[in-house]
């Protein structure tokens, strides 16, 4: 062991291992920035140059690629309230109030440093933990892995705010949503209202990035003002590094939950940050400024998805069983530049294992620091107004999303689900729990399935099972004794004319309605998890509706935003229709001319109108953004959503 | 007016003359005219997403057929995934033009869904032409704590409950699950399994006691696991000769094949419509696992210059040392010889085909 510590150490510090390491992390920082282009898109950037290169120079390249993507990420989750890939989601919901406070620099400072902890700390348990990691894994079977999607679905009581029945409701949504498409017991299509693109379900990415980024964009595009919205950025990027300082202790356990759940396989990557968003929660005693900016909600989720990467290594270096998507297409660069993964990865080749855990934390420092030097720089982005940045935002939106299947149907999905998240925000439906619920929902029904094909009702007295539910009661436990938080205040939102309330949840209602008439169109297998998740949420959305009807007008269900603005403001004259028809305007432009010639005129028009520049600048700025796409898309071997012009008209490449 | 008029005419007359020389074009198209592909940009369909087993096989052959391709053109991996390939083929089949510069690479995940005919195919086979096939095999094992140390045993198989951790009846599931069931064993098969990689976790765990992997698969992770006394092999699938016939499989000469086992179990050779259809989605699964095609229509020259490329590459020195850890051991197919696999594989018997249907549908309950 120690003779592959030292041939590891002498890899790592080489010139060239090094080299090529930096020029990984700096093309997977300038991936990451982007929103909805995560590590795959970076690996498949670098993919066709690997064949063929030195081997130990490629390795450094494609770690430094992955290891920085849940690092840089986190710029537009907390500048822009957009979550950049599925590890920064829960970073979103107090790094940006943080932002919009003209506290951006010290989030910033905050989640880098965290970032840069989590790593060093991940690699370091990794170096010891890779060696007794096989038997470990193969521990947890799948009622485990079930029970530890129950772990995380338990998150959803303290993301719910002051109504725990729409909290729970709200996860049920995500739960139903992630049902869509084939039963993983028997194949059979569910939800999928006869369309091929339902048949795989909707991606991650896309319900990501439409239950929070769509929202987000309309609101602040109502509010007409610069995100920082006039607030000096004052506090610096010193400050966050002081505040991971002073809460050492959370990061240490953060890292720790980061590297153990990122390395069991089957469970993926996006969970890690609400399991770390919800265990700070449920342990703060002071639990009323969280989801309004309070620094802990930003340190927990960072330090602990840097820490999951290196953890995800494990299950594929040693079994050849890939956690999450990019580590899959890691997997694929091994494998092309010819290293195979396996048990003799911690045997023969453990000078490899070593040289690829430590070249991990080297990168988490070039990584996290690069971000936390420049972070300065690029928080002033929240303080150019919000107009001119949103045509960026939707182009880069929609490029993430539709990264996902390549489809057309990836974009209206995301206007759908997009719209859903504007409503739910504004009538107080809590939407990390929809994201919860979706991400596990496809898990926990298969682990469950599973369980009880192998082991039938007594897997719920496995030890691995008791310890994971104890933990799960103890942890709802802990939150519940220290208290619900942010009750006070949401008294304002409590709407005399409940009807557009009303509406929204009867609506919700019907889709559960569906939801429970599909499944009675499967098999038993088939159909009952989405039977008895529609059910059950059948009853909670009654509730809310008892709630929101019949109990008086200070009950916790009744909620709406949009008393919250002030009368004769630009908010109350524009409605909230208002950019959400800009955005079906730019679908519907998709479908007849297709994405690129669409997005083009969006551009002008938006620039134009809203924006309210000159011809020449919005021509510079168009060209600017276009530019940039068609680029992009030309490297990756990608063709752009097609509209009926194409289909009748054939076209050159990047418009054809 | 008037010149508009003589405008028109002009256009008309270079409208004309374009045609006539397109047509000329055409006709002097003879296989003696040397395709020449220098400055373009090929692509290859990949329906699958970066970094499985079908991206990785087709970023492997990418840069070595492009060097052997006239004017060395550079081939760039487009990967469509989604509707379970079926999506990526749909689009090569209604987009691509016959100029050699667009490919697709296909695997048994989007032969299965042709074959049985699945709602979202809009391909077709036979319209495509041929390149090269990939063949690969597969090798059944189980846990020794059932008290089998090699085929021989089978018959105490039969008194065991066996599990097995499938991706789904309609997957290449579909092999072992119909090998076991006419084997007479009585397998549980638990679906969801997210990959083989997920099956074996699930073997390793204890939590299912047969299992099967692609060859290489096999050579790699399950070796270790043979040597550690955690598995026994019990039989390969078996791989095609030279007329279709099913034989031992070259890589494991030793293990014998699966017609070979049911001989020992019902001493007779396997036949009828089951084994017909059993051997066509062998054939499409695993004996032509992963093939290269052009699109309808293409020129024969231009065809021509893609299989020439291909046997380069697979015959260049050192191809097969460099090439095992990505294509495994076995000789790869081009030409008559791909055409021949093809044949096997997509020509199947509609009785053989409707047979499958009906058992998807009566065992496992699949909805066609």
């Amino acid at each position: 062991m120690l003779d592959s510590a030292l041939i590891a150490l002498a890899n790592i510090t080489s010139g060239v291992h090094l080299l090529y390491l930096i020029g990984g992390v700096f093309l997977g920082l300038a991936v990451g920035i982007f929103p909805g282009l995560g590590g795959i898109v970076g690996l498949s950037l670098l993919l066709p140059f690997l064949y063929g290169m030195d081997p130990t120079s490629a390795l450094a390249m494609l770690i430094g690629l992955v290891v920085v993507i849940p690092t840089s990420d986190t710029f537009t989750s907390v500048l822009m309230g957009i979550p950049g890939s599925s590890a920064s989601q829960a970073t979103v919901l107090d790094g940006f109030p943080l932002a919009k406070r003209g506290e951006a620099a010290r989030a910033l400072g905050a989640a880098f440093s965290a970032s840069l902890f989590g790593g060093l700390l991940g690699a370091l348990i990794l170096t010891v933990f890779v060696l007794v990691a096989r038997p470990v894994i193969l521990l947890f079977g799948s009622a485990e892995l079930f029970m530890l999607t129950v772990l995380g679905l338990s998150m959803v009581g303290v993301m719910a705010g002051s109504s725990i029945v729409k909290g729970l409701a709200a996860c049920g949504i995500g739960l139903l949503i992630g049902g869509i498409g084939g039963a993983p017991a028997t194949g059979e299509y569910r939800m999928i209202f006869d369309l091929d693109y339902l048949t795989d379900g909707v991606p991650l990415v896309v319900v990501g990035l439409g239950i929070f980024a769509i929202p987000e964009i309309v609101d602040l595009l109502r509010q007409n003002r610069s995100i920082a919205g006039g607030a000096t950025l004052g506090k610096g990027w010193l400050d966050g590094l002081r505040d991971t300082i002073r809460n050492k202790w959370l990061c240490v356990r953060c890292a720790g939950i980061g590297s153990m759940v990122g390395a069991l396989p089957g469970l993926g990557g996006s969970v890690v940050d609400w399991i770390a968003y919800g265990h700070v929660v449920q342990t703060a005693k002071d639990k009323s400024q969280f989801g309004k900016g309070d620094i802990r909600g930003v340190l927990a989720p960072e330090s602990a998805n840097n820490a999951k990467e290196g953890g995800g290594l494990i299950p594929t270096l040693l079994f050849g069983v890939p956690g999450s998507g990019s580590m899959a297409v890691f997997l694929g660069g091994m494998v092309l530049i010819g290293l195979e993964p396996g048990p003799s990865m911690v045997e023969d080749n453990l000078d490899i294992t070593y040289t690829i855990i430590w070249s991990l934390a080297l990168a988490n420092v070039i990584g996290a620091g690069t971000c936390l030097l420049i972070s300065k720089h690029v928080a002033k982005l929240t303080t150019i107004r919000y107009t001119l940045m949103a045509p960026f935002m939707i182009m880069v939106i929609c490029f993430g999303a539709f990264q996902a299947t390549r489809d057309l149907g990836d974009l209206v999905a995301l206007f759908a689900i997009g719209l859903l998240g504007i409503l739910m925000k504004r009538f107080g439906w809590p939407r990390p729990a929809l994201l919860i619920g979706f991400v596990l929902s496809g898990q926990m029904e298969t682990y469950l399935y599973q369980a009880l094909q192998f082991y039938e009702w007594s897997f719920l007295t496995r030890p691995g099972v008791i310890i994971i539910g104890l933990l799960t009661l103890g942890s709802v436990a802990l939150g519940a004794i220290y208290g619900q938080r942010g009750t006070d205040e949401e008294q304002t939102r409590r709407a005399p004319n409940r009807r557009p309330q009303v509406l929204f949840a009867g609506f919700l209602l019907l889709g559960f309605a569906y939801g429970l008439y599909d499944a009675f169109q499967q098999s038993y297998l088939g159909g009952v998890y989405t039977g008895a998740v529609s059910a059950v949420m059948l009853l909670l959305c009654g509730c809310v509706l008892y709630g929101l009807t019949l109990a008086p007008a200070t009950a916790p269900a009744n909620h709406d935003e949009e008393l919250g603005a002030e009368p004769g403001s630009r908010e109350e004259r524009l409605g909230l229709g208002h950019y959400i028809y800009w955005l079906a305007g730019l679908l519907v432009a998709i479908f007849a001319i297709g994405y690129l010639l669409a997005l083009t005129a969006f551009f002008l028009v938006f620039l134009r109108v809203k924006g309210g520049i000159s011809w020449a600048r919005t021509a510079l700025l168009t060209a600017c953004g276009i530019g940039f796409l068609v680029f992009l898309a030309h490297i990756m071997v990608l063709d752009f959503p097609r509209g009926l012009l194409q289909e009748a008209v054939s076209l050159p490449w990047p418009i054809g | 007016m008037k010149s508009t008029k003589v405008q028109i005419g002009r256009r008309i007359a270079l409208a004309t003359i374009g045609v006539a020389a397109l047509g000329f074009a055409g006709l002097t198209a003879t296989p003696s005219l040397a395709v020449d592909m220098s400055g373009k940009r090929i692509e290859w369909i990949i329906p699958f997403k970066e970094g499985g087993g079908s991206d990785t096989w087709a970023r492997f052959y990418a840069p070595q057929i492009s060097g052997n391709l006239p004017g060395e053109p550079v081939i760039a991996v487009k990967n469509i995934p989604g509707g379970g390939s079926t999506k990526g083929a749909n689009q090569f089949q209604s987009r691509a033009k016959p100029n050699g510069l667009t490919i697709l690479g296909t695997s048994g995940s989007t032969q299965f869904p042709y074959l049985l005919g699945d709602r979202r195919v809009r391909y077709e086979y036979k319209d495509w032409r041929v390149v090269l096939a990939t063949p690969t095999g597969g090798v059944v094992y189980v846990n020794p704590e059932l008290g089998v140390t090699s085929a021989d045993d089978i018959g105490k198989l039969k008194e065991v409950d066996l599990r097995y951790g499938s991706q789904g009846a309609t997957s290449l599931d579909l092999i072992p699950l119909l090998a076991f069931e006419k084997l007479g064993l009585s397998v549980k098969a638990v679906f969801g399994m997210k990959g083989r990689g997920a099956g074996r976790l699930a073997f390793e765990r204890g939590e299912t006691n047969i299992d099967y992997q692609t060859s290489s698969g096999y050579l790699k992770k399950v070796t270790p696991l043979v040597e550690g006394g955690k598995a026994v092999p019990i039989m390969s699938w078996g791989a095609l000769d030279e007329q279709g016939n099913l034989v031992r499989d070259p890589t494991f000469p030793d293990l014998p094949h699966f017609a070979e086992v049911y001989e020992t179990v019902h001493g007779e050779a396997p036949s009828g419509e089951w084994f017909d259809a059993w051997k066509a989605f062998f054939t499409a699964g695993f004996a032509a696992q992963k093939m290269v095609f052009l699109p309808k229509d293409t020129p024969d020259d231009v065809l021509q210059a893609w299989r020439d490329a291909a046997a380069k590459t697979i015959a260049a020195p050192g191809f097969k040392e460099e090439s095992q850890s990505v294509l495994g051991t076995y000789p790869q197919k081009v030409g008559p010889d791909a055409e021949l696999l093809l044949e096997t594989a997509i020509d199947v018997d509609p009785k053989a085909k409707e047979w499958v249907r009906t058992w998807l549908t009566e065992t496992y309950n699949v909805k066609f």
